[in-house]
């Protein structure tokens, strides 16, 4: 495994483990995240990918019965760690979906409604804040009329991107992607590709998909994960052209999964 | 630095508001707990002189008299229970025929229409049933049906006793029979939301097989859903057991014990709907109250059943499959 | 022998007829009813029950006193009720996963949901009337909000459960405290179908008068002091019906008609109104 190898590393993840009760969803998980790059962690349903993208923002806090122990530290701050305040540390951390997911209120409010959170901004830099943002995830143009319609109203494609909109609105340092695309057709999916190589610019992306050409398209690193395990980590190209494992290349020419 | 002090007191009113609005909503929840014992508490502080009085013997004299102060629950206690047991004898068949119309043999076009209509019965004010039940259904009892029961029923052995008396319209068979009217749609409407609830591949696929209609829903539809059929049979019975305005006018509102549902009689809640404004003197409230008491004991301990029930049968279900 | 065939063909349209005559059998009460109602109700409705106060017996006379009195109580007791509701119903939804409150809260809600609505009268009576030594409106109001609260409860826990909890995740992720999440996500989107509750919890007290029986009275004259006796049309129409002048017998109808459309009216104005947002979503 190469993940000592990411000069950078924005998150570091060290010895991770989950339980679901007393279920064992993840052994001993270690990795860096590159900063302003994409990795994708794929592997079958079950695996673990989405459990491991949860605990970046603690998201499992929400159900009992539920913990993770480890570290996984984020700007020198252990986000596993109790006293770490869990708003603040999802303020900086944003993440979207497998459906979308819009509030019940406005397309405004709905980007509104995360900054508000944790800026006072006056009625100028806020409509500029949401102009940005909806620009940002290619939907200004879509929607700059009606930014007073419910974001219900949307097609599939246009909710799921206003979710993003919604996300990095706040401008988090980290954006979480969960199979953000596995609900939506060819061209909503396309469009949401081509977004995330343009948001790397400035986010550090994790995206957690079942397509393996998907993350090959995005992805600069790739972690394969089964039955809890990480099994490889790596740049994307040496995962898919030239995997160290057996498992990695079953998985990856589909002889499994 | 100023930024994050100022952020730190904005994540400090944010655990406050949290906390609050926990607590607010942790309270209100407290306080349906504190309802159910502030109701039990003064109900039974208010029954207390009674209580003292006259004991157990409450429960079995047949005694109720304002005059010589003397008082025994068991005409309104067996009135409530026979009222409710006629009514959902009569109730039970006929809701489950019409949920299995609803559901099963309604023409589509029909199914909505006719759906919506029980439902909107259900929700029709009980003093309806009652005033009609005076006014209409009574006197045509009176002279039709009572007669009859009178010289074909009352003349039978065992059961015969029980539908002979003077044809007087109101009664206990009366209450009984508008308790039924009222219930049906309640019921009713319970068991066809249940029934709907059957996958539809389950029914068919005992069509499949060659079930006639009656077969599919006796042995696939009926077996799938029995608990929410006898969760929905205990809710009415729950109903039935404290309804006050559609017994109250039609009961006769007599305290006298006869074997006869022909003949007045009396329930609890009409009892107390009849006599408690007008009761002077502690212990004549306080015997009211004790009623009260009684009545809110028989449905606590019924519906606690259902739901007990209900319980059990979840788990072997989830047990089974 | 017959053939077990031809034995089963026959059970089933045995069945079939059967249910079939039960449905007709319900049908064909609740029909004579409401015809009966609409028969005696329809003559008595006059614009004088609508201007008039209740009358001593033996002259004419309207119901204005007794609408009113209802709608005040009605009113006050759904402004007590439904922000308790809400909330319990909020934290047996959203906060109640752990603890031994939230059970306990859901099982004795479902008791005070099928509690005998005279028995409710008689505690408040026991608590309040007793107390202030005298009945009143107020004593009213609190009898028809406690029965307003738990069909709130119901409907609220029961709407918010239909949220998907990736609303709550996504709100969540954004760094909103829980206070915020629910007030602005997961309430909002169960909006409709907690007022479609709210709708049928009045349409449920509006009718009611065992409760009212001993807590609010009656009163002949107009008043609109909550601390008085209050007329409400339930106990008008009780009172009424049960006496022997005709004159108030048919007020009884008028006042049974009024009850029975408004309350029809509250239940189909509920369902369309859920129907709407149902399929906006």
């Amino acid at each position: 495994m190469n993940a000592e190898n990411i000069a950078n590393p924005k998150v570091v993840v060290k010895d991770l483990n989950f339980y679901y009760g007393n279920y064992r969803a993840l052994n001993n998980i270690n990795m860096n995240i590159a900063e302003k790059m994409v990795t994708a962690f794929i592997g079958p349903s079950g695996c673990g990918k989405s459990t491991l993208l949860r605990t970046f923002n603690r998201m499992y806090q929400l159900y009992p019965k539920q913990k993770a122990t480890g570290q996984i530290i984020l700007d020198g701050a252990n986000i596993l760690d109790p006293k770490q305040d869990l708003n603040m540390l999802r303020a900086k951390i944003g993440m979207v979906f497998q459906k979308p997911t819009p509030f019940p209120m406005s397309i405004y409010d709905n980007i509104a409604f995360g900054v508000k959170l944790y800026e006072t901004l006056g009625k100028n830099d806020m409509d500029e804040r949401v102009e940005w943002a909806l620009k940002k995830a290619a939907l200004w143009t879509e929607v700059k009329d009606k930014l007073k319609q419910s974001g219900t109203g949307l097609s599939g494609g246009q909710q799921q991107r206003l979710c993003i909109a919604r996300a990095i609105a706040v401008k988090p340092q980290v954006l979480l992607l969960d199979e953000p695309t596995s609900a939506l057709d060819p061209i909503s999916t396309a469009h949401i590709e081509k977004l995330i190589d343009e948001l790397k610019e400035d986010f550090t992306i994790v995206i957690v998909t079942h397509n393996m050409q998907q993350a090959a398209r995005v992805s600069d690193y790739t972690a394969y994960m089964y039955l809890g395990d990480l099994i490889e980590f790596g740049d994307t190209s040496t995962v898919f052209t030239n995997p160290k494992r057996k498992e990695t290349e079953d998985y990856i020419t589909g002889r499994f999964g | 630095m100023n930024t994050s002090f100022l952020q730190e007191a904005r994540l400090k009113r944010q655990i406050w508001l949290d906390m609050l609005f926990r607590g607010m909503t942790r309270l209100s929840a407290f306080g349906v707990l504190a309802l159910l014992v502030a109701i039990l508490g003064s109900l039974i502080i208010g029954s207390m002189p009674a209580i003292n009085a006259f004991g157990f013997n409450f429960l079995t004299s047949a005694q109720w008299d304002p005059v010589t102060d003397e008082y025994g629950a068991l005409v309104p206690i067996i009135g409530t229970l026979v009222t409710s047991a006629i009514a959902l004898v009569i109730a039970i068949p006929v809701s489950f025929g019409i949920a299995i119309f609803l559901t099963e043999l309604s023409p589509r076009v029909l199914r909505r229409p006719l759906g919506i209509a029980v439902e909107l019965l259900a929700g029709i004010p009980s003093i309806i049933y009652g005033m009609w039940g005076l006014f209409v259904f009574a006197p045509l009892f009176a002279d039709h049906v009572e007669p009859w029961l009178n010289d074909h029923i009352g003349v039978l052995p065992y059961i015969g006793p029980f539908f002979s008396g003077p044809p007087m319209g109101i009664g206990i068979l009366t209450a009984g029979i508008i308790l039924a009217i009222m219930v049906i749609p309640f019921i009713a409407s319970v068991m066809r939301d249940v029934f709907e609830v059957v996958p539809a591949l389950l029914k068919e696929s005992a069509y499949g097989l060659g079930a006639t209609t009656w077969e599919v829903v006796w042995k696939v539809v009926l077996p799938y859903t029995r608990i929410g059929v006898v969760g929905g049979i205990m809710l009415g019975l729950g109903r039935a057991l404290g309804e006050t305005m559609a017994v109250t006018f039609v009961i006769g509102n007599a305290h006298e014990l006869s074997e006869s549902l022909l003949m007045p009689g009396n329930s609890i809640s009409s009892a107390l709907a009849n006599e408690f404004t007008e009761a002077v003197g502690e212990l004549y409230t306080s015997a009211l109250i004790e009623l009260g008491l009684i009545l809110f004991f028989i449905t606590f301990v019924v519906l606690s059943l259902a739901r007990f029930m209900l319980y059990k049968l979840g788990q072997r279900e989830g047990q089974s499959t | 022998m017959m053939n077990l065939y031809t034995r089963r063909r026959i059970i089933n349209v045995i069945g079939l007829v059967v249910s079939m005559l039960a449905m007709l059998f319900g049908l064909f009460w609740l029909c004579w009813i409401l015809f009966t109602l609409l028969d005696h109700g329809l003559p008595a409705l006059t614009m004088s029950v609508f201007s008039e106060m209740t009358p001593p017996p033996g002259s004419n006379g309207g119901l204005l006193n007794a609408i009113a009195g209802s709608l005040m109580m009605s009113l006050i007791g759904t402004l007590i009720g439904t922000p308790i509701g809400i909330l319990a119903g909020t934290y047996l939804a959203e906060f109640g996963q752990r603890g031994w409150l939230a059970p306990i809260t859901r099982f004795i809600n479902d008791i005070l949901l099928s509690a005998p609505s005279i028995v409710i009268g008689l505690f408040v009576y026991e608590v309040y009337v007793v107390h202030v030594k005298h009945f009143s409106g107020w004593a009213g109001a609190l009898a028809l909000a406690i029965i307003v609260i738990p069909i709130v409860i119901r409907t609220t826990e029961n709407m918010l459960r239909l949220v998907p909890n990736t609303l709550r995740e996504a709100a969540a992720a954004l760094g909103a405290p829980q206070w915020k999440i629910v007030n602005f996500v997961t309430l909002r989107a169960a909006r409709a179908g907690i007022i479609t509750g709210v709708m049928l919890a009045i349409a449920r007290i509006s009718g009611e008068t065992a409760p009212l029986l001993f807590t609010s009275l009656n009163n002949q004259f107009w008043s609109s002091d909550m601390d008085q006796p209050l007329a409400n049309l339930p106990v008008v129409i009780f009172q009424f019906a049960m006496s022997p002048y005709e004159d108030w017998q048919n007020l009884a109808w008028a006042g049974a008609l009024l009850i029975t459309l408004s309350v029809l009216t509250l239940n189909i104005l509920a369902r369309v109104l859920f129907r709407q947002s149902a399929t906006t979503h």
